[in-house]
């Protein structure tokens, strides 16, 4: 009983965690996205160098823990660079350029599953590399990345929990703070987890969502 | 412009590196390992019983497997590792933190490697088990002695991720007490003040463990490999 008072006393504090770990969430998938395309493009049609930067972005990026990355550019690396930043935008941020080094794999994979004839075609029609790219490549290959994309999703949401190390004050961390001052530890994380367990499955719905409309009729791939 | 600090010169490299960092991220290191060997081998064979009750079990069974599946793929490892840790006390179950740390990676593992077993399961052509039953073999047998060995073949790569993600999350631990890498490395930090430094070793310790791992992996899997049986998800 006394379990239940604490977390329907705890719930309208951890729904406002909700929408501090959606704000982060949506900005690190944001800016991976802005970051991953340019790299997956650099990936697949740059020069050595470029080839090699990303891979070692990408090799740097997916070979260290997330927590660890956490704690290097919060107390190390921001710092250095004199950006004060607060735990949210550098949560936000190492997520961000954590996601980068996914995404820019999923694009590059769907990318390499186009058919190489496409880009020729478009030079044969008078278009530059870039043009060709951003109006032809691209916008198929970004379709065909969306459920690679919503995996994605699923794993940056859950991340975006160790958040909570730097004192971001989303769902993980609030229920933590709850739980310290009530003792109620095992209803309350069971309370986030189910919180988690909504928004993975409602933003997975989403995005199977918007497969479905961004479907071209009739093309189907591969 | 960014200052570095003047203390990177060679009294840096003897005094802090070699004399305090090194020996205590290898002592955290060793703890890791600890982890992860463990984890990772109870991890799989759970996740192969799982992933053949997710395909073959009776339906009830097979529910109970899925929503397993579901359940944890579905919440972030922290919260898993929280319930167990702080949250079981409450029933009066008490764990220490390497304990809590293993059984938390353990499930967590076991969850994502059914769903790649699972896949493999179900790449292997039906006729098969009915082949086997027409030669005598009994479902069970059928399935350890003919079907796993393939499917489990055909999950590695899949498996082989997860076990780089386990590597990866085993640093997790910190947060339950459990001091391993990342603890130790937070330890010196925090006293020293030297976070860029102390996390950029740890992190390439973790990029060594990764990178290591990842090509035993490649070389498991080329061993493993049937001649003209197809590779994989390939």
């Amino acid at each position: 009983m006394e379990s239940l008072i604490a977390v329907w006393e705890a719930f309208p504090y951890l729904l406002q965690g909700a929408v501090v770990t959606i704000i982060a969430v949506v900005g690190a998938m944001g800016l991976g996205l802005l970051i991953g395309v340019p790299m997956a493009v650099g990936q697949v049609y740059g020069n050595r160098p470029v080839r090699f930067l990303v891979g070692l972005y990408v090799w740097f990026f997916r070979g260290i823990p997330v927590l660890v990355l956490l704690f290097l550019f919060y107390f190390g690396l921001f710092s250095l660079m004199g950006l004060n930043l607060n735990a949210l935008a550098a949560a936000t941020l190492v997520l961000g350029l954590t996601s980068a080094a996914y995404q820019s794999q999923i694009f590059r994979g769907s990318i390499q599953s186009l058919s190489q004839g496409q880009l020729k075609a478009a030079k044969a029609l008078g278009m530059s590399d870039f043009m060709g790219i951003r109006t032809i490549i691209l916008p198929q290959a970004l379709r065909l990345s969306i459920p690679g994309w919503s995996n994605e999703y699923s794993i940056i949401l859950k991340d975006s929990a160790l958040a909570f190390v730097l004192g971001t004050s989303e769902i993980m961390a609030r229920t933590h703070f709850v739980a310290s001052r009530t003792y109620q530890h095992l209803p309350l994380y069971i309370t986030a987890g189910i919180l988690y367990f909504i928004l993975t499955w409602a933003g997975m719905r989403a995005l199977r969502g918007l497969e479905r409309k961004t479907r071209i009729p009739g093309y189907s791939h591969g | 412009m960014p200052e570095f600090p003047a203390v990177w010169t060679a009294s840096f490299l003897s005094d802090f590196l070699a004399d305090q960092l090194i020996p205590a991220l290898n002592r955290g290191l060793w703890v890791t390992l600890a982890l992860i060997f463990p984890s990772a081998t109870l991890g799989m064979l759970l996740g192969i019983v799982i992933g053949s009750f997710r395909t073959f079990g009776p339906k009830p069974i097979r529910k109970l497997a899925d929503g397993y599946a579901v359940i944890i793929r579905g919440t972030p490892l922290v919260i898993q590792l929280f319930i167990l840790y702080f949250g079981l006390p409450n029933l009066g179950i008490y764990f220490e933190p390497y304990t809590a740390a293993v059984i938390g990676f353990t499930l967590c593992s076991s969850a994502y490697h059914s769903e790649y077993i699972r896949g493999g399961l179900m790449s292997i052509k039906r006729g098969q088990m009915l082949a086997a039953q027409a030669l005598g073999f009994s479902r069970i047998k059928a399935l350890v002695w003919i079907i796993i060995p393939q499917a489990v073949r055909r999950a590695l790569p899949g498996c082989g991720n997860e076990l780089v993600y386990l590597i990866k999350y085993s640093s997790l631990a910190y947060i339950v007490t459990c001091i391993e890498l990342t603890g130790e490395g937070k330890v010196i930090a925090s006293r020293t003040f030297r976070f860029t430094e102390v996390f950029l070793v740890v992190g390439l310790y973790y990029l060594a463990l990764v990178t290591v791992a990842s090509y035993g992996l490649h070389t498991l899997e080329q061993k493993l490999y049937i001649p003209g049986f197809g590779r994989g998800d390939r």
